[in-house]
């Protein structure tokens, strides 16, 4: 059921990358696609009425590994998230320059490259 | 390196140069030297299952020769190209960390590490294509930003579909999972969103849109980057990795990526021939070549395979050198206008010479290497009873020697036109990189000398592919 709704969330990013025809939205769109994929990625490694993953002082190895969520995809998270800051800078200041050389940020004025 | 350069080399172009260009003579150094190893890494000595592996065998030295060679070429010729520009020190910056990407791709063991890497070079490579600042770079950067990282969301869903069947990331690993317990669903979904992802990163024809606009807005070295080793290192090099070493080659993947295949080489050799562009003409090429190499990797014969990666590695080195070509027409004459172009063969005799090797090699002409990869990959697509594929393969090498054949006719052997454009003489360095990368074509075509179906050092490396699933 909770997959379904991280599929609906990839799915209406999508859909404001492939509609929208301001720079800016089209960059959003993709941003909350991103957040679909990383909630997908958590779902993943979750385990029912698990605990987080930090392991107590008191607990052993085989407790903590039968009951605690899985980490990995959480590590896997993290880095896909700081990837994600980076592509976002480069495209808000991509948008911020196309803003300066065509004066809008609509797509539908950027049409010099074709055929 | 690359983040140290714009601290050091702020305001003096030299010491940049010379830390960049030594960085990239280092790595082709090391690269040489990786021939003939075969070694598994740990990184930080945590044993395999739980630690990050980087992996070395004969197809990821054939990639590392490839990339690093033509980086190196490139990175002397950015030496004088670039001083058109400003902050030569950034370019530097994002011109190392897109070699250490694709390095870093070529040697992953991890499917996570891989993606990480990827992400590096590609994101290195927006702001590469982006670097003239000028609406036509800027809108093809943009373009080519939102598919790549679309593509590269498409590749996290695949990468998170299977870490969930398989319960680990290491491509070994996952490789004795998959053997174990077949082909699930999942996995067939995983494996069409890589092909999705992967396929745009390697410009496969339903997903080639950026790559005409991105490659000729880019500066020339980084065009000849982009066209000439990105889009085999992040994109065919790792469909090749997960379809024959993880997943095991199933008959339909290899199916789909002989349509798909098809399809590339004729769109990209029939677009390209009405192009007035030089650039775009040559990035169309790369689109219709690079259908020529997933045809090879389609096929799954170990003769097709051979036929792909000496494509591959012909394609780098002879596509990076037109494009360079290109960028000096570009410096020379200030138009990449095939229509106002004309006499340059007088003008600008080394650039002349060096694209007339490159075209012949292309084209598939016989004593370049260009027609051994072809002829290849031709045979092997009749020994697999594709008589309707080889016959297009055929027939889109005459196309391919077309739209050569325009180019060269129109900038380098016509007449100068009345009205031409000042022009200026073609700087040493170069003169250099591109005479080198020349030399590389010729030399390129002794590989066979050791056999026909098994040339120096593509056939360990074809051998590694069909091998099949990794041996954990």
């Amino acid at each position: 059921m909770i997959y379904s709704l991280c599929l609906l969330l990839i799915l209406v990013g999508l859909y404001g990358v492939a509609v929208s025809r301001n720079t800016l939205k089209i960059v959003i769109g993709l941003l909350i696609m991103e957040h679909g994929v990383h909630l997908l990625l958590i779902l993943i490694g979750y385990r029912t009425a698990g605990s987080p993953p930090i392991m107590d002082p008191g607990t052993t190895a085989t407790d903590f590994s039968g009951s605690a969520v899985d980490p990995l995809p959480q590590a896997l998270v993290l880095t896909s998230i700081v990837i994600g800051l980076g592509v976002l800078a480069l495209m808000a200041a991509l948008c911020v320059r196309l803003y300066e050389r065509y004066g809008t940020f609509d797509i539908r004025a950027m049409t010099r490259l074709r055929g | 390196m690359a983040f140290l350069l714009p601290l050091l080399a702020r305001g003096r172009p030299v010491v940049s140069d010379c830390l960049a260009n030594g960085t990239l003579a280092g790595l082709t150094i090391m690269a040489f030297a990786t021939i003939g190893v075969e070694s598994l890494y740990h990184m930080g000595a945590w044993p395999t299952p739980i630690g990050i592996d980087l992996r070395l065998d004969p197809l990821a030295s054939l990639m590392l020769i490839a990339v690093n060679v033509v980086g190196l070429a490139a990175g002397i010729y950015s030496i004088d190209y670039m001083r058109r520009y400003t902050d030569k020190h950034r370019y530097y910056c994002l011109f190392l960390l897109l070699v250490a990407g694709m390095n870093g791709v070529i040697l992953a063991g991890d499917l996570f590490n891989l993606y990480v890497l990827m992400e590096i070079a590609a994101v290195a490579s927006y702001a590469l294509v982006a670097f003239g600042c000028e609406r036509d770079e800027l809108e093809a950067s943009f373009k080519y930003s939102v598919l790549g990282t679309l593509a590269s969301s498409f590749i996290l869903i695949g990468v998170a579909l299977v870490y969930g069947m398989a319960g680990t990331l290491n491509m070994a690993h996952i490789a004795s999972r998959v053997s174990e317990s077949g082909m699930g669903p999942s996995l067939h979904i995983a494996m069409a969103l890589f092909l999705c992802g992967f396929g745009l990163k390697a410009a496969l024809v339903p997903f080639h849109a950026w790559l005409p606009d991105a490659h000729p807005s880019a500066p020339a070295p980084v065009s000849a980057m982009l066209s000439g080793v990105l889009i085999k290192a992040i994109g065919i090099y790792v469909l090749a990795r997960l379809i024959y070493n993880v997943f095991g080659a199933g008959e339909g993947v290899l199916e789909v990526l002989r349509w798909l295949a098809v399809i590339s080489m004729v769109a990209g050799g029939l677009l390209a021939t009405g192009q007035t562009d030089m650039k775009r003409l040559f990035a169309y090429s790369s689109i219709s070549q690079v259908g020529y190499i997933v045809l090879g990797l389609g096929l799954g014969t170990t003769l097709g395979v051979v036929g792909a990666l000496y494509h591959l590695v012909n394609h780098s080195v002879f596509k990076s050198l037109l494009f360079l070509n290109a960028g000096t027409v570009e410096y020379a004459t200030g138009s990449r206008n095939l229509e106002q172009l004309g006499g340059l063969n007088r003008l600008i005799p080394v650039t002349g010479a060096t694209s007339l090797v490159a075209s012949m090699s292309i084209a598939g002409i016989p004593p370049f290497n260009g027609f051994w990869s072809k002829l290849i990959i031709i045979v092997a697509c009749v020994q697999g009873g594709s008589y309707g594929f080889a016959a297009v393969a055929v027939v889109m090498s005459v196309v391919t020697l077309a739209y050569q054949l325009k180019v060269q006719r129109h900038a380098f052997f016509a007449a100068q036109p009345p009205a031409s454009v000042a022009v200026h003489e073609e700087p040493r360095l170069m003169a250099t990189a591109m005479v080198a990368l020349a030399i590389g074509c010729m030399a390129l075509s002794m590989l066979v000398l050791a056999g026909l179906s098994s040339p120096f050092l593509v056939g360990p490396a074809a051998r590694t592919l069909v091998a099949g699933v990794f041996a954990s």
